[in-house]
């Protein structure tokens, strides 16, 4: 009913604004730019005032480049090809990481959160290797598999797995048990159950777990690529740090960020995709 | 398809059934010694105080709860655990959210095993049943509570139940969309020739919607009494008879 309602009124609006074309296009123009200003403004002046600072001398340019020398030592970077090898690399440890933290985690986490016991047992162990960071681990890791990409990469799944991994056994765990005796009544087995009401139920979770691990995973690659690394963002960071090419140093900065931005954008739109229903109760 | 059961299904005896609860370590009578008759086709209403074990009732009737002794049997066959003879209307709606209304009203269907197209098929007939055909694309989410509640009574007539049992459906409700909703029901139970066993804590819904209205006493050991609603349909809520026969059913809670 007010869904009806609402379009009837709507139509209604739409006759009676019979402003000439022009006007009602500036006014779009308008409120898309308050809307923009609104989102990004403070973003823009941050971006403005760094500048600006630079310039001006208000920051020591030796510190903190202007936007445009940083922007164009990334330019140069991309162009010649040397950052490419180290986003490529860098994507390869984390992605590989990843990949293998949400292959393992989420069938581990869907079992641990089915069966009681075993989540019971595991938990304190789990809660204990969470706890322990895995950067003071890397030592161990690199004794046990070398100072190669093995330890690299393991550290990063170290670290990404744990919150997949709970995330996985929270959502599971959560399901409503209404639901599961609506199930019940109708003759679903335990199968079925999980299958149509437990896992659909604990995606939305699952993808907390994903972001967080793809935040993580990022992290701990910058970190790895710094101790003990000669290609990687990461690495280039330090190195361009150690040559004193501060440009080029923020150049991989925003590099990283940008990649983190994208992570974290892939995956809401995979989520978006996934849950709407999710969306819509909000 | 068929639509609706023969008549003489959907018959419920019970017999000296009790249960009781262990809470705290002590043994808590809830059920001692019911006897029960719903004849096939009939609307039966369970009142009582909450701790009166009408809920519990409806549950060992489900399936979902096992009798500690006695039996039940429904069309002259005792129960073990669910069947698909029988579906429940909640309290809630509990619709699955991520799927739409008619996936939701298919979906006791589909884990039958009923094929896609005949699932949906049914579950169009039943949504247009209960008034929400158009609504068939939309997720819960975007339902109001009477509406949620609608697809929930139509997944349940999907499954075309013998026994309908229905666990204060209409507790949830507004009075208005409440009222509605009780019209609805007396108008589905005459189409689809169901047995029903109602659960309510609403006497005048009671008398409104029953053949027979069974009084669970507050106390244990007290008396179970039945009341016959003898009244046509559709019922007319400011009939003296209707009115008398509320008042009544209040006097046995000791109300006025």
């Amino acid at each position: 009913m007010s869904i009806i309602e609402s379009e009837q009124s709507g139509a209604f609006r739409r006759s009676k604004s019979d402003t000439p074309f022009s006007a009602g296009l500036a006014e779009k123009a308008v409120a898309g730019l308050a809307r923009l200003g609104s989102r990004y403004g403070v973003l823009i002046a941050f971006l403005v005032f760094w500048q600006v600072a630079s310039e001006a001398g208000w920051l020591n340019p030796a510190v903190f480049p202007p936007l445009d020398k940083i922007i164009s030592a990334l330019w140069n970077g991309i162009a010649g090809g040397f950052l490419l090898d180290d986003v490529a690399i860098s994507l390869q440890r984390a992605g590989i990481a990843f990949s293998a933290a949400v292959i393992i985690g989420i069938p581990l986490g869907l079992f641990m959160g089915q069966v009681k016991a075993v989540e019971h047992s595991l938990d304190p162990i789990l809660q204990l290797f969470r706890q322990t960071s895995a950067l003071a681990l890397y030592p161990v890791f690199i004794l046990l598999l070398g100072l190669g990409e093995a330890s690299k990469v393991f550290v990063i799944f170290w670290a990404t797995l744990f919150p997949t991994l709970l995330a996985t056994i929270g959502g599971v765990k959560q399901a409503d048990p209404k639901l599961i005796e609506m199930a019940r009544v109708y003759g679903a087995s335990r199968l079925t159950i999980f299958r149509r009401v437990v896992l659909p139920g604990a995606v939305p979770s699952i993808f907390v777990g994903l972001r967080l691990s793809a935040t993580t995973a990022l992290l701990l690659l910058i970190a790895a690529e710094m101790i003990g690394a000669n290609s990687g963002v990461g690495f280039q960071v330090m190195n361009a740090q150690y040559n004193f090419q501060i440009p080029l140093m923020f150049a991989a900065i925003l590099l990283l960020a940008i990649l983190g931005l994208g992570a974290n954008y892939a995956l809401e739109r995979l989520q978006g995709r996934l849950c709407r229903w999710n969306q819509l109760s909000r | 398809m068929t639509q609706g059961q023969a008549s003489g299904r959907g018959e419920v005896s019970i017999r000296d059934l009790s249960k009781s609860f262990s809470l705290n370590g002590r043994a808590l009578n809830v059920l001692r010694g019911l006897d029960l008759h719903v004849e096939s086709g009939q609307c039966l209403a369970i009142v009582g105080a909450s701790g009166s074990g009408k809920t519990t009732l409806l549950r060992i009737l489900a399936g979902l709860e096992a009798a500690d002794s006695g039996d039940v049997l429904v069309d002259g066959a005792p129960i073990h655990g669910v069947g698909s003879e029988r579906a429940v209307i909640f309290q809630e709606p509990r619709l699955l959210p991520w799927l739409t209304v008619i996936r939701n009203v298919a979906f006791p269907l589909e884990v039958r095993g009923v094929s896609a197209t005949e699932a949906a098929d049914r579950a169009r007939h039943y949504l247009r049943l209960v008034g929400l055909l158009d609504f068939s694309e939309a997720y819960p989410a975007q339902l109001s509570g009477g509406m949620a509640q609608r697809v929930g009574i139509a997944r349940a007539l999907a499954v075309q139940p013998e026994l309908l049992l229905l666990d204060e459906p209409l507790g949830a409700l507004d009075a208005m969309t409440k009222m509605t909703m009780q019209e609805e029901l007396t108008r589905i139970w005459s189409e689809e020739h169901v047995t029903m066993v109602l659960v309510t804590h609403d006497l005048e819904e009671a008398v409104y919607l029953a053949d027979r209205v069974l009084v669970l006493p507050k106390h244990k050991g007290g008396v179970i009494r039945t009341i016959d609603v003898d009244l046509p349909r559709p019922r007319d809520r400011s009939e003296p008879r209707f009115v008398a026969l509320r008042q009544s059913l209040l006097a046995e809670f000791g109300l006025h």
